[in-house]
């Protein structure tokens, strides 16, 4: 793909145009917000305000951040490879099955980091295994893998509620859930951590896995920047052309990429189950799949960017909570339009501002054109 | 009851439910075979739905709903429009984004308008809202075995976008296959280069396409809660939008095709409705969610080449960049 678009210095590619995309996203969340009679700076106010503004509040946002560090290193592994994975919403959903069979099996018996490790791997694998078929059927059957993924999202969703009304429900029970489990797969919480600040935790969920997303981001970018199966991953997302000329060998690389993919939706799953329910039960993800799409876009996948633009989603998250109990015109569902703002304004029209961008750094604009960063095959 | 007439019934519950597919996959068939892949039709119906329901609760009119919706689905799809061709985005993102924006709106909007909880009010059947048609003598044939039940269950008594969907398919196919209009928008979506060098506007025919798109889209959304149901509730297209791609998929972008994807998936969908496990005698249990799951499933097989292949157009996905 030619993209006739200068190049432009990396912190304008990396920071500023991001910044300025998320700039216009949030505008236009606050037309909406204008729309129903609200006074949007008053929103900001108390979105920031329910975010950071207590020990709970930043818990919960860190809570929920975890969940989007994990999506959205699963939506930015695929990108460099060239793959859009939308099936991280499927990979989590059924990576909890691997975090119950994990946890149901050694809560009575082990001490909870000996279950969050074999959780972490039976999560990881399940996750993984939901993202083979359709990066097999992609590498050799020439299936589209967006569509392929989607239609998994879907027949995770069938699965799901198949098995947690049925096989896996304790028996008498009218709850779509496993049974609650014992002390050996609860996590620890990081109360500590926030209240090291000066500030008290009641009940925000924020709990040990956040530490491991991290490992997880840190992870990503020695894979992706500092190995060899990174390198290989980049060229084919670079040119599939140039990396089977250089001996590529792009099948095995479709499906490992998106095995890692799917391996880090899949561990998503330990924040929600084994972190906060403690219990496998219906819809946990909630959409964390499709927040790493914008929060893979916003951090440019790169890890230094994700875990920054997944704590700005949990604060959306919980802050939004914080709205829409002090706004009676605005829900929790204002969270999903500015989302859906930033993928278009920060994803699919992220040239938009680029050529005035180039234009006001008008010399550097000379330089030879770059390929666009959108990922398309 | 007997057989015959529960099978008619199921039939009939086919049609009503295929309908808002066979609109939304026809939709999709204008934009993808011009080369422009949208997996925002689930976002457009639902917006659709919403405006369609509103306008109709407002205005007191089902036209002036089937209008509102059409008008929100095609700014919608100019959105994408000017996404994906005027700015070269990446098709798919754009087609997210839609969804997400189009999810999250009518909700907000539906409650700051109608405090019902992101409903809209219920429409009376008079006047507001689409009723059933009743096709001439569907009475007084009724009693006649086998072909008075036919006709007046299940050819006679639906709304009229019900005929107008069916009467879109053959439409389309004369569109796309029959017209100059038609032939150029299948070649953009195969080679748009030449398209080009033909001096057509690329921009402008995929304009238009993803127009057709936003047309068909608003009348599935207005489908839904206009005529369907009696109003619009939070996330009432539950999906259907990407069970209509993958109808469009398993149609392999054909028209009547089409048709029949959507009539065996909403086929699927009735069956799995009117009996909550499907008994296989002596063997298992057909559990329901699995014939929730098999659109997607079959959708999967297919797309891996095990029962025929689907070729998607050649330049789908991709950005147009005139040479310069």
């Amino acid at each position: 793909m030619a993209a006739p678009y200068a190049k432009l210095p990396g912190w304008v590619d990396y920071g500023l145009i991001p910044l300025i995309n998320l700039v216009v996203a949030f505008l236009v969340a606050g037309l909406v917000v204008l729309l129903v009679g609200e006074n949007p700076l008053r929103a900001a106010a108390l979105l920031v305000q329910g975010a950071f503004g207590s020990g709970d509040g930043i818990g919960y946002t860190l809570f929920y951040a975890t969940n989007f560090i994990f999506t959205g290193l699963c939506v930015a592994v695929a990108f460099h490879c060239g793959l859009f994975n939308i099936g991280g919403e499927g990979q989590a959903y059924v990576g909890g099955l691997g975090v119950a069979i994990a946890a149901l099996t050694l809560d009575t018996v082990a001490p909870w980091w000996i279950t969050l490790i074999a959780a972490t791997v039976m999560s990881g694998l399940v996750g993984a295994a939901w993202a083979f078929i359709p990066a097999y059927f992609q590498a050799r059957r020439g299936s589209h893998i967006v569509i392929t993924t989607i239609m998994f999202n879907f027949i995770a969703a069938s699965l799901m509620v198949y098995l947690l009304v049925g096989p896996l429900k304790p028996l008498g029970s009218q709850v779509p859930a496993t049974r609650d489990f014992a002390e050996g797969a609860q996590l620890p919480r990081l109360d500590w951590l926030i209240e090291m600040f000066g500030m008290n935790v009641r009940s925000a969920p924020f709990n040990v896995t956040f530490l491991l997303a991290l490992a997880a981001a840190f992870g990503v970018w020695v894979l992706i920047w500092r190995t060899r199966l990174g390198y290989e991953i980049r060229t084919m997302g670079f040119s599939p052309t140039a990396a089977r000329y250089a001996g590529v060998r792009d099948t095995r690389i479709i499906v490992v990429t998106m095995l890692i993919s799917g391996a880090l939706a899949g561990m998503m799953a330990l924040n929600p189950v084994m972190g906060d329910q403690e219990r496998l039960q219906l819809d946990f993800v909630t959409g964390a799949g499709f927040v790493g799409i914008a929060v893979a876009l916003i951090g440019r996948s790169h890890p230094a960017g994700i875990v920054p633009a997944a704590i700005l989603f949990g604060m959306l998250y919980q802050g939004g909570a914080e709205i829409a109990f002090e706004m009676p015109n605005i829900s929790r569902d204002m969270i999903v339009i500015i989302q859906g703002l930033v993928i278009l304004f920060a994803g699919a029209l992220e040239h938009m501002f680029r050529p005035a961008i180039a234009r006001a750094f008008g010399g550097l604009a000379e330089g030879r054109p770059k390929p666009s960063a959108a990922v398309t095959r | 009851m007997g057989a015959l007439e529960t099978f008619i019934l199921i039939l009939d519950s086919t049609v009503r439910l295929s309908i808002p597919l066979m609109f939304a996959a026809l939709a999709g068939l204008y934009s993808e075979r011009a080369g422009i892949f949208d997996i925002g039709l689930e976002g457009k119906m639902l917006a659709a739905a919403f405006a369609g329901a509103a306008a109709a609760a407002v205005y007191g009119s089902a036209w002036i709903g089937l209008f509102f919706a059409v008008m929100v689905s095609i700014g919608l799809a100019l959105v994408h429009g000017f996404a994906s061709i005027t700015h070269r985005g990446n098709q798919i993102v754009s087609g997210v984004a839609i969804n997400f924006i189009a999810a999250g709106t009518t909700v907000i909007l539906g409650q700051a308008w109608f405090r019902q909880g992101g409903r809209t009010p219920p429409l009376s059947a008079d006047g507001s809202r689409f009723t059933a048609i009743e096709l001439p003598f569907a009475e007084a044939i009724s009693g006649v075995p086998v072909v008075g039940l036919v006709y007046s269950e299940l050819i006679s008594g639906h709304s009229i976008l019900v005929y107008l969907a069916f009467l879109a398919v053959p439409f389309t196919w004369w569109v796309l296959f029959r017209t100059r209009f038609g032939l150029r928008l299948r070649a953009v979506g195969e080679n748009p280069g030449a398209v080009d060098t033909a001096g057509i506007s690329v921009t402008w025919l995929r304009y238009r396409a993803v127009i057709c798109t936003g047309i068909l889209c608003g009348f599935a959304g207005a489908y839904l809660s206009v005529a369907q149901n009696a109003g619009f509730v939070k996330d009432m297209t539950a999906g259907k939008g990407f069970i209509a791609l993958a109808a469009l998929i398993f149609a392999k972008w054909k028209p009547v095709n089409v048709m029949f994807a959507c009539l065996l998936f909403g086929f699927l969908d009735a069956v799995a409705i009117r009996f909550a496990g499907i008994e296989i005698p002596g063997l298992f249990e057909v559990p329901p969610q699995f014939m929730q799951a098999l659109p997607y499933i079959l959708t999967v097989v297919l797309l891996a080449g095990f029962i025929g292949r689907a070729i998607p157009p050649k330049a789908g996905g991709q950005p147009y960049v005139k040479e310069r």
